[in-house]
C-alpha cells in the first residue's frame, strides 16, 4: 500500500471552476486534459467508435429498392422531397413521422436525464465525441498533458512548428471528413464522392462542406469546453430535469474530507483524515477544467473521467473505489447526514469508518429503485406508446392515395342537354417505387359518368385506368357529368375510388357534386 | 491581449466596489440605489459582436443602404432587387423558350397530342386568359349573359381547336380584322307584328321543353319556318357557319324566358370580341385556344 504522500500531486488548476473563472473578456485559459484510463474511458472509446462509425458509414450502406428508386439505405432526397430509411420511404406530407421521432427523442432525453443525469452530454453529444477525437489526435502528436504544457511554453522552433502544423492539418482533415460525410446523406454517396473531387458537385455541396469544416475545426479544436459552458442551452435545461434520484458524477466528500496528503502525521497526532489525498488527478483529466470536489456544477458534462482517475488512485491506496462516483443526491445527502451531526459540524471521518477501517453499516449505495420510479416509468410508458403508435401507423399506412380538389370557379356547368357537370383536379399518389396502373372510379352519384382531360378514354365511363410512374404523383383534370333526368337540386356527395388491382390496394376520397339549386 | 480601454476603466471602477450579496464587482452605474453588476460577455463573444458591427458597416457600403435625397446609396457591389427580378424573369423566359418555339412551330393538333406540350400550353393559356379574357368571360371562363360560358359544350362558332383558335385570333364582328367572324340577325320589330313575335318566342321556348302557352306555339311555328329557319335550321339546331345559336339546347345566351327571347327577336343584341392575333401573337393565341379547349367543352 502506498503512502498518500507518495501519490504524485499534480500541479493543476481548475481554470473553469467558479472561484477561478476568468473575467469573461480575458482570453480563454487553455486546458490540457491528462489521459485517463479505466472502465468509463473504455466505455467512452466504444461509444465513440459506434457513434462515429454510424455517422461516417451510414451513407455508404446500400439498400435495393428496384430500378426506379435510389439504392442508398439512408437518403434525404431534397430535390424530389423524399426521405428513404432502409425499407421506409417518407413523402413530405408524412413528415409527422419525423416529428414523432423528435418527440420520442425528447422524451428519451428526459428519461435519460432523470435517471443517469447528463449521459447525453458525457458520452454521445457530437461536441463531446469530436472533442474527444481531437484530443486523441492532439495527444498522439504533441504528447500527454506535461509534454503539451512544455510545448506551449517553449519558444517557436522547427520542431514546435512541425508539431503544430501536423496537429492542425490532422484536425482540418477530420473536419473536412466530418463536413464531407454530412453531404452524402443528401445525394447518392459514390456519385457525389466522385463529383466532389472532380469539381462537378453542386456549389451548395462545397459550401456545406466548407461551413461544417469550419465549425468542426473551431468547436472541436479551438473552443471545446467553451461551447458547453457558454453556447449550449442543454446544461441549463438539464437543471430543470434532474431530481434527487438522478445519478450524477459526485465527489463523495462525506468520505473524502478532510483531504490531506499527510495522513500518517495526522494519525500520529490522533486525528483522522478523509480518503482524498489531494492529488488533483481528478482535476488533471477533466476536459472541462473544473474540480468536481467543488460539488455538482453546470460545467460538468459527467464524462466520468474523474471517476476513472480517482479510482486509479484509490486502487493504489487499497481503498474502496468510488470516492468520486455516480451517486444520487438522495444517497449523497443521507451519507452526509451520517458524516456530520445533522449537517452542522465539519465532516468527521470517524462517523463513516469504524476503527477497523471499514465503512459503518447504513452507508447508502446505488440502488435500482433510483432508476425505477414513477417518473421514469411514466416516461417509458409515453415513449413506448408513441413508438408503438408510430410503428402501427407506419405498417398500415397507405401507399396509394387520392386527393381531390373540386373546381370552385365555375361551381358547376350546365351542358347543352341540360346535364350538370363539375370539374375536379384528382391527384393520384403512387407511393411505391414501381409503375402502376391505377383504376379511378366513381362510387355513388346515380347516372354520372366522367371524362379525363387529355386522356382519350373514348365514351364517358364510370371508371378509367391511368398509368402512374413509380414514386410519383399524377394530377388529372376530371369532368363528372350527371344527366338532367338524374340531377338532384341539392349538393350531393360521392366517392372517387382508386384501386391498384395487382397489389390489391384501394383508397378513396369523398367529394361533393354541386348543382344549381333551383335549376331543373 | 489587453482588454480595450473602456473595459479597463470598468475593471478599475469595479475594483472600487464589490457587491456584497453576489461578490461580483459593479460597473459603478447606479439608479435609485440599484447598481449594475459587472458580468461582461466572454471575450470571443464580444469579438463576435465587434465583427457584426464591422460587417454591418461594410454591408451598408457594399449594398444599397443609406437613404439620400433622391434615392438610397447604390452600394459598391451594384446590387438591385429590380435587376435581380429582371434577371429571374429573363431566366424564366429563357427556360420557356424551347417549349414556346415548339408551340409556335407545331400545329394545334400536334400540340394536343403531346401531353407535356399540351400541359404547358394550358398553364400559359390560363395565365394569358386571366390577363386578357377574364374581363368579359369571367376568371373561371364561366361567362355571363351576352358573354359565352367557355366551359360548356355549346359553341356559337364551333368548339374544335381550330375553330376556337380562329375565333380568338380574328375576333367576332371586329372591324379591324378582315378575317373576323361576321353575322348579324336582323331586327324583326318592323318586319313582324308584335303578336307574331310573341308567337315565335313561344314556339322557340317550346323547343327545349320549357312551358309556354300551347295556343301560341302552332302559329309561332309557321312564323319560325318563314323567317328564322334559314339561319337557325329547320329544327332550331342553329348554324355554326354564321354563329346562329342552337335553340333546342338548355343554354341561352340572352336569357331563356319568352320575354327575353321576344326582345332578342325584336331588336337583337350582338356581342363583339376583338381579334387577338395582332396583339398577343400566334404563340399566345395558340396557348389560349388550347386552354379554352381544355375547359371541358372542347370538341375533337
Ligand atoms: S468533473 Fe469529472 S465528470 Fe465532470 S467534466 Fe470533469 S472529468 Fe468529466
Ligand atoms: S478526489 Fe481522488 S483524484 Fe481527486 S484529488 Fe482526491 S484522491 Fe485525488
Amino acid at each position: 500500500m502506498l503512502n498518500p504522500a507518495e501519490i504524485e500531486k499534480l500541479d493543476v488548476e481548475a481554470v473553469n471552476s467558479a472561484s477561478n473563472r476568468q473575467p469573461l473578456y480575458v482570453a480563454r485559459r487553455k486546458i490540457h486534459p491528462k489521459r485517463a484510463s479505466g472502465n468509463f474511458r473504455q466505455l467512452k472509446w466504444i461509444v465513440m467508435a459506434i457513434t462515429l462509425g454510424i455517422y461516417y458509414l451510414t451513407p455508404w450502406l446500400r439498400w435495393d429498392r428496384g430500378p426506379h428508386a435510389p439504392d442508398q439505405a439512408v437518403l434525404v432526397d431534397l430535390a424530389h422531397g423524399r426521405f428513404y430509411f432502409f425499407f421506409i420511404e417518407i413523402w413530405p406530407q408524412e413528415l409527422f413521422y419525423v416529428a414523432g421521432l423528435l418527440v420520442m427523442a425528447g422524451i428519451g432525453l428526459f428519461l435519460l436525464t432523470s435517471t443517469i443525469g447528463r449521459a447525453w452530454c458525457g458520452y454521445t453529444c457530437p461536441q463531446t465525441v469530436w472533442v474527444d477525437l481531437f484530443l486523441v489526435v492532439e495527444r498522439a502528436i504533441e504528447g500527454d498533458r506535461n509534454a503539451r504544457i512544455k510545448l506551449d511554453q517553449a519558444p517557436m522552433s522547427f520542431r514546435k512548428l512541425g508539431l503544430r502544423l501536423t496537429k492542425h492539418m490532422s484536425w482540418l482533415l477530420i473536419a473536412v471528413a466530418t463536413g464531407g460525410a454530412w453531404i452524402f446523406y443528401f445525394a447518392d454517396a459514390p456519385t457525389l464522392f466522385r463529383d466532389f473531387f472532380t469539381g462537378q458537385a453542386a456549389p451548395v455541396a462545397y459550401i456545406t462542406v466548407a461551413i461544417l469544416t469550419a465549425t468542426t475545426y473551431t468547436f472541436g479544436g479551438l473552443m471545446r469546453e467553451q461551447v458547453c459552458i457558454y453556447m449550449c442551452p442543454w446544461p441549463r435545461i438539464q437543471a430543470a430535469m434532474l431530481d434527487e434520484n438522478s445519478l450524477t458524477v459526485t465527489y463523495n466528500d462525506w468520505r473524502g474530507e478532510p483531504r490531506s496528503r499527510h495522513t500518517k502525521k495526522a494519525v500520529a497526532a490522533g486525528e483522522r483524515n478523509g480518503d482524498c489525498v489531494d492529488c488533483n488527478a481528478c482535476v488533471a483529466v477533466c476536459p472541462m477544467g473544473i474540480d468536481i470536489r467543488d460539488g455538482q456544477q453546470l460545467a460538468c458534462i459527467t464524462c466520468a473521467l474523474c471517476i476513472d482517475a480517482c479510482d486509479g488512485v484509490m486502487d493504489k491506496l487499497h481503498k474502496e473505489r468510488g470516492l468520486i462516483s455516480y451517486a444520487t443526491f438522495r444517497d449523497y445527502d443521507a451519507n452526509m447526514a451520517l458524516a456530520t451531526v445533522g449537517g452542522t459540524t465539519p465532516i468527521d471521518p470517524a462517523r463513516v469508518r469504524g476503527s477497523d477501517g471499514r465503512f459503518v453499516p447504513g452507508i447508502a449505495d446505488f440502488n435500482w429503485r433510483s432508476v425505477l420510479r414513477l417518473r421514469t416509468l411514466i416516461y417509458v410508458t409515453i415513449w413506448t406508446l408513441i413508438g408503438l403508435i408510430m410503428l402501427y401507423a407506419l405498417l398500415t399506412r397507405d401507399r396509394l392515395e387520392v386527393n381531390v380538389l373540386r373546381d370552385r370557379n365555375p361551381q358547376y356547368v350546365i351542358l347543352s342537354d341540360g346535364s350538370v357537370r363539375n370539374g375536379y383536379t384528382v391527384k393520384l399518389l403512387n407511393m411505391i417505387p414501381q409503375p402502376r396502373t391505377i383504376t379511378l372510379r366513381l362510387e355513388g352519384l346515380p347516372g354520372a359518368s366522367m371524362s379525363v382531360s387529355g386522356h382519350h378514354t373514348g365514351p364517358e365511363e364510370r371508371s378509367v385506368n391511368v398509368p402512374v410512374e413509380p414514386d410519383r404523383l399524377r394530377a388529372l383534370k376530371v369532368f363528372v357529368r350527371q344527366p338532367a333526368d338524374q340531377a338532384h337540386p341539392e349538393r350531393q356527395t360521392f366517392r372517387f375510388v382508386v384501386e391498384d388491382k395487382v397489389n390489391q390496394e384501394t383508397s378513396a376520397y369523398t367529394a361533393t357534386f354541386n348543382a344549381p339549386g333551383e335549376h331543373k | 491581449m489587453k482588454p480595450p480601454a473602456f473595459l479597463l476603466r470598468t475593471i478599475e471602477m469595479s475594483k472600487e466596489e464589490i457587491d456584497e450579496v453576489t461578490g461580483v464587482s459593479t460597473t459603478g452605474h447606479e439608479w435609485d440605489g440599484i447598481k449594475e453588476l459587472n458580468n461582461p460577455m466572454p471575450r470571443w463573444w464580444v469579438r463576435t459582436f465587434y465583427a457584426t458591427i464591422i460587417w454591418g458597416i461594410a454591408y451598408t457600403i457594399a449594398m444599397p443602404a443609406w437613404p439620400m435625397v433622391e434615392s438610397a446609396t447604390k452600394g459598391v457591389l451594384g446590387y438591385s432587387s429590380r435587376a435581380e427580378l429582371r434577371a429571374e424573369l429573363d431566366e424564366a423566359t429563357a427556360t420557356q423558350a424551347s417549349r414556346r418555339t415548339a408551340i409556335k412551330e407545331k400545329s394545334l393538333n400536334e400540340i394536343l397530342a403531346d401531353d407535356e406540350l399540351r400541359r404547358f400550353a394550358i398553364s400559359a393559356g390560363s395565365a394569358a386568359f386571366k390577363v386578357n379574357c377574364s374581363q368579359c368571360h369571367g376568371s373561371g371562363a364561366q361567362g355571363s349573359p351576352g358573354y359565352p360560358n367557355l366551359n360548356d359544350d355549346d359553341w356559337l362558332w364551333g368548339g374544335d381547336i381550330k375553330s376556337i383558335y380562329q375565333s380568338i385570333a380574328h375576333g367576332i364582328r371586329f372591324n379591324g380584322d378582315p378575317d373576323t367572324r361576321i353575322s348579324e340577325m336582323p331586327a324583326f320589330a318592323g318586319v313582324l307584328e308584335d303578336k307574331q313575335i310573341k308567337e315565335v318566342a313561344a314556339y322557340v321556348a317550346s323547343l327545349s321543353n320549357t312551358s309556354s302557352d300551347p295556343a301560341l306555339v302552332e302559329p309561332g311555328k309557321v312564323v319560325y319556318e318563314e323567317n328564322c329557319a334559314a339561319c337557325h335550321g329547320d329544327g332550331g339546331q342553329g348554324g355554326r357557319d354564321m354563329g346562329a345559336p342552337n335553340l333546342v339546347d338548355a343554354i341561352w345566351f340572352y336569357g331563356a324566358s319568352e320575354a327575353e327571347i321576344a326582345a332578342q327577336v325584336r331588336a337583337p343584341k350582338h356581342g363583339a370580341m376583338p381579334a387577338w392575333l395582332g396583339r398577343l401573337g400566334e404563340t399566345t393565341v395558340k396557348e389560349l385556344a388550347v386552354y379554352v379547349h381544355s375547359l371541358g367543352g372542347g370538341e375533337e
